[in-house]
């Protein structure tokens, strides 16, 4: 995965980074490896202080790595830092536009400091502040927007130079609903047309839903990097068939032994947990929950056992291993 | 020149135009907060003083340069340090220039001479402020209006470099400690007030005031600016050492400057 030669598929690539601060006793990112390919969206994640914000520091030119070293589109960002900044565009997490200019000023002057034509660069601010929603509001300025619209003006922003690959750090955090959705269509919008997007979130669902392939960071290293349906396959077992049964017999808590001990038998169950219904009034209501990898195709065997032993299914439920689960088992959950 | 350095120079000027747009449209603001104190220091000095016979009357022809020197200082600085400081604190809005296609040293440069540009029009401005409020006590003299120009500039060259270099050393919570520890004493011992001959008599301190780049802009401006008396020059600090002390002063303060501007955006 470190690709040493720079490969023209890859939009980034980054080679045995280690970056060390100068008060820092350990390093901040260590050894770390891998390639964008161009066109994809790739998740960055970890929890705080893993080394995201380091790498991705590293790769917009803010940071200068201590050793190894990272490329876009070819470009070394420590040889040539002009070289890169032509080539990127970076959405912050917190707002960082210009306060004293107007909406569609901010999209323009971007642009001329990045050497766009006059003519193009009025076209195409108007243009990113239809297409995101903002065209009514251009020539007001960001204090009186919106959380929403500031997150969308900075992805406008971004795209006035239309930069190779764009780096977008939590982009749709502290969002209404909506907004999240939007900016989650914009992005798959963005991936259509051959931007390559380098994003860094703590929403699980947001990564799952949008990234190509996600990295998990913890203390400086890549644990794992994959695809996200891959990485949900790394936990055995963690998907779960949850069978709700009842039965007014009153060796109930025979009966459901017994269906745990059958259930138990299915092929590929890993485990099975049974617990009775305690805020049910009426007593012979139980919960089994029964985890492998496969679990779907248990369902009818499942039932089966029930209704042998003289219970019925009142509701049947598949749940799959959540990306967060899989977060968590890599990287712990202890507070940082 | 190749491509690339077109694009970093574009870059600078694109930046410099918008400093010139903002700074344009709060035009009048700029220039209250830059006159305010040069308004009221040349009425109770130049003109309430030698009225009431506390000063000499040609005080007022002596302070005149002084005043067009602090105010050029002050306005280049307030033009970067206290954005510069807020920005590189908390608000980052920077940081949309730092990723434009040029050095990051370009930025740095870009505040210098936009600072310089504030500091000059300022100074400018005092020369109608002097005119109308001294009124008869108004001397210039118009024979050396090149070195009026030049010590114009160099004044808000000083005072933005300076700007530069205090802008990307204090830190936001030590704001208003930093400007009353280091504000006062430059605004104080850079014979603003008192030509610098005059302090021969408290030789300590005119030595003092030589560590000062405020001194030799404010002598520098008096050089070029007070009347002859019966055909003789206004004794001032010698004209070489003052065009050796202004550009290295600039050149060094802008060179540490660049420097510390460096350490904070790239790490």
């Amino acid at each position: 995965m470190s690709g040493s030669a720079y490969q023209p598929e890859n939009a980034v690539v980054v080679t045995h980074l280690v970056k060390r601060y100068a008060k820092g006793k350990t390093n901040a990112v260590d050894d770390v490896s891998f390639a964008v390919r161009r066109g994809e969206i790739f998740g960055l994640l970890g929890p705080n202080g893993a080394g995201k914000t380091t790498t991705i520091g590293v790769l917009t030119t803010a940071i200068v790595p201590t050793s190894g070293g990272a490329s876009i589109g070819g470009v070394d960002v420590a040889a040539d830092p002009i070289g890169v900044k032509q080539r990127i565009a970076v959405v912050p997490q917190q707002s960082n536009l210009d306060r004293s200019l107007k909406v569609r000023e901010i999209l323009t002057f971007h642009a001329a400091y990045h050497g766009v034509g006059r003519r193009e660069r009025g076209e195409l601010a108007d243009r990113l502040l239809e297409q995101l929603g903002l065209g009514e509001r251009k020539n007001e300025k960001v204090s009186a927007y919106s959380g929403g619209m500031v997150q969308r003006l900075m992805i406008a922003r971004a795209l006035m130079h239309e930069p190779e690959v764009l780096f977008l750090d939590e982009p749709t955090n502290n969002l209404d609903p909506q907004s999240r959705l939007f900016l989650w269509e914009k992005i798959a919008e963005l991936r259509a047309r051959g931007l390559t997007i380098l994003m860094t979130t703590h929403d699980m669902e947001e990564a799952d839903h949008l990234c190509d392939r996600i990295a998990v960071m913890d203390h400086g290293k890549i644990l794992v990097n994959d695809s996200p349906e891959a990485l949900k396959r790394m936990l055995p077992g963690s998907s779960a068939l949850e069978l709700q049964t009842f039965t007014e017999r009153v060796d109930h808590a025979q009966i459901s032994e017994q269906i745990a001990l059958m259930l138990r038998s299915l092929p590929g169950t890993a485990r099975v947990d049974t617990t009775a219904d305690a805020d049910s009034e009426e007593p012979g209501h139980y919960t089994h929950r029964l985890f492998g990898d496969n679990v779907h195709s248990l369902i009818g065997s499942a039932a089966q056992a029930i209704s042998e032993n003289g219970a019925e299914v009142r509701n049947v439920s598949v749940k799959k291993p959540s990306l967060e689960e899989v977060f968590l088992s890599l990287t712990g959950r202890h507070l940082r | 020149m190749g491509s690339r350095t077109r694009l970093a120079f574009s870059a600078l000027l694109a930046t410099f135009h918008r400093d010139l747009v903002v700074t344009g449209r709060e035009f009048i603001p700029f220039l209250m907060q830059a006159l305010m104190q040069p308004l009221f220091f040349l009425f109770i000095f130049g003109k309430v003083l030698p009225g009431i016979g506390l000063a000499a009357p040609n005080f007022a022809a002596l302070m005149l340069p002084g005043i067009v020197a602090l105010t050029g200082m002050i306005a280049a600085m307030q033009g970067v340090t206290l954005p510069l400081v807020l920005d590189l604190g908390f608000a980052r809005e920077i940081d949309d220039r730092l990723l434009a296609p040029m050095p990051v040293w370009f930025v740095a440069l870009e505040k210098v001479l936009f600072g310089a540009l504030r500091g000059a029009v300022a100074s400018s401005v005092i020369f109608p402020l002097g005119w109308v409020i001294l009124g008869t006590g108004f001397a210039v003299r118009t024979d050396r209006m090149f070195a009026l120009l030049a010590m114009v500039v160099l004044t808000g060259l000083v005072g933005s470099t300076v700007g530069l270099l205090m802008g990307t050393i204090i830190k936001p919570d030590q704001i208003s400690l930093m400007f009353t520890l280091i504000f006062t004493p430059l605004l104080f011992t850079g014979c603003t007030y008192y030509p610098w001959g005059a302090l021969s008599r408290i030789r300590w301190f005119q030595v003092l005031t030589l560590l000062n780049p405020l001194t030799y802009a404010a002598e520098g401006l008096r050089y070029a600016m007070v009347p002859t008396v019966g055909g003789r020059d206004f004794p001032t600090l010698p004209l070489i050492w003052i065009l050796v002390a202004l550009p290295v002063s600039v050149v060094v303060v802008f060179l540490l400057g660049t420097r510390t501007f460096g350490k904070r955006v790239v790490t």
